[in-house]
């Protein structure tokens, strides 16, 4: 054996840290329970402590970490939204996945790539402008650009006039951004871990005890535990788990699929979108090409793939790109996003007191991770919800005050 | 493919159903509050198991009903709506 190897084998740094210890016993009691151990739960809970100095905090998940829509997202970032709401809610969430890596020393290969939403319709075109407008008017670098520019800064798009939906502009967001999803959530997990938070994976809640409409505990698989708080951020399974709380919601559960094409070499810089096509796409830093479309046409609690969806997806992909047709897919897969009425997600009070609710995430999730998690940790923390997510209350059914959000991708409008 | 049975056509391609959402007893609209009402409009049962819902095959516009289970993707059966609606309703 080389002598060189041996130096490895005898020093401390090797193999590396764990990034989180075996899992222990549950303590009989908590400040704050966070049900779901994905990316918002994490992120909440890395917030709570960080921010707030709340470190008795259990982070419960029925499966292993991050294992839901945080793993099945198409990893796209942006802050392109229609509602004055939604723009500056998703602008916090861009600053600060941008200071990320350096906070976590973690790399997330975090990728600015601009971001094309385009437009065959005279109706879209319409859309775009005023998106662009909005986003201006809030200091959001987003643009209406035309066929030339277009054709400029992304040569691999058919441009033809040829095609069943020719391209007739689109709204070009400078900061459209990708990221490697888990580890995002391992970075906030460890950032948690490190600050004395508590993740229990493999821990299925079962319910909650309720006195007097207020929490006081959670039962679980291993045991009931007592909680000053509970935040729920479980995508997905959300009326399932408000269910055991004794509310409902305006929440659907419906499957968003996805898939990827082989590896090859880097040809495609910019996240390309097009909402009456119903696909986005973007190039992973691995040469994939991560593809997405349309939610699937009715509810339903599985993760399972469908031929239908393929071949949507496909062709439409083929208009775009026309060269790509040799390529072969190379996996598929589902998550089970949450569909509100409005298409924005529901975030804070709900009628149980002390139980705090981070959900309605749709298609919109994934970008939100670390503004929902500030922010749903601010309002755990003083009982007060922040302006900043004011309007997304679930109260606001009640009073006919939806946030009627049309930049929201894969559905249709 | 996934097959449904339509009532009047038979089996037919998925693709050409619509989906029309979970069976629900209206609430009287005049005696409603704004809050029944805003639950009846919003609020979702989202129940994970077998559902009954209204469906559409849109190629006929024919309306009826399926039971559906809603984990495991199974469309246990389904029928016309007069099963359950069998008088005229009258909205004044």
């Amino acid at each position: 054996m080389p002598f060189g190897l041996l130096k490895y084998a005898l020093s401390k740094q090797y193999p590396g840290e764990r990034h989180f210890p075996a899992r222990k016993e549950l303590r009989p009691s908590y400040d704050v329970v966070i049900v779901g151990g994905g990316g918002h739960g994490l992120a909440a809970a890395y917030y709570l402590a960080r921010d707030w100095n709340i470190t008795n905090v259990a982070v419960l998940d029925k499966g292993y970490l991050a294992g839901g829509n945080t793993a099945r997202n198409t990893a796209i970032i942006r802050s392109n939204y229609l509602t004055p709401e939604g723009v500056r809610f998703y602008d916090e969430s861009v600053r600060l996945y941008r200071d990320l890596a350096n906070e976590f020393d973690y790399n997330l290969m975090y990728s600015e790539r601009g971001h094309f939403t385009l437009a065959h319709t005279d109706a879209a075109m319409r859309t775009a402008r005023w998106r662009a407008e909005v986003n201006k008017h809030l200091g959001v670098r987003s643009e209406l650009v035309y066929p030339d520019e277009i054709a400029r800064i992304c040569p691999q798009l058919n441009m033809s006039r040829d095609v069943r939906y020719p391209i007739l502009g689109a709204l070009y967001h400078y900061p459209g951004a990708i990221a490697r999803h888990d580890a995002v959530a391992w970075g906030y997990a460890r950032g948690a871990h490190r600050r004395g938070v508590e993740i229990h994976t493999h821990t299925e809640v079962t319910g909650f005890d309720v006195d007097n409409g207020r929490v006081s505990a959670v039962r679980t698989n291993r045991g009931t535990i007592k909680c000053g708080k509970v935040l729920q951020a479980v995508a997905g399974m959300t009326s399932v788990v408000a269910g055991m709380a004794g509310f409902k919601l305006p929440i659907r559960t419906i499957p968003l699929q996805a898939c990827v094409t082989e590896p090859v070499k880097p040809f495609l810089d910019p996240i390309i979108v097009s909402g009456s096509l119903h696909v986005y796409v973007s190039q992973s830093a691995r040469g994939e090409l991560v593809m997405g479309g349309s939610v699937d046409p009715y509810s339903l609690y599985n993760t399972r793939s469908t031929l239908d969806f393929k071949e949507e997806l496909i062709m439409h992909m083929l208009e775009l790109f026309p060269f790509i047709g040799r390529m072969r897919m190379l996996r598929q897969w589902a998550g089970m996003a949450d569909m509100t009425p409005d298409f924005s997600p529901v975030m804070g009070e709900t009628p149980v007191q002390n139980y705090y609710i981070d959900a309605g995430w749709g298609t919109w999730g994934f970008k939100a991770t670390p503004v929902c998690g500030k922010r749903m940790a601010e309002t755990v923390a003083t009982g007060k919800v922040p302006d900043l997510i004011a309007p997304f209350a679930l109260e606001r059914f009640y009073g006919f005050a939806q946030v009627g959000e049309k930049g929201a991708a894969s559905v249709g409008h | 493919m996934k097959i449904m049975k339509c009532p009047m056509n038979g089996p037919r391609n998925i693709s050409e159903f619509v989906w029309g959402g979970e069976v629900r007893e209206m609430p009287d609209p005049t005696a409603a509050s704004d809050h029944e009402w805003a639950e009846y409009v919003f609020i979702e049962n989202n129940t994970k198991g077998v559902v009954r819902e209204w469906w559409m095959h849109a190629p006929t516009s024919y309306w009826f009903i399926a039971e559906r289970n809603t984990e495991t993707d199974e469309i246990v059966r389904t029928y016309p709506a007069t099963e359950l609606y069998n008088s005229r309703r009258e909205f004044k």
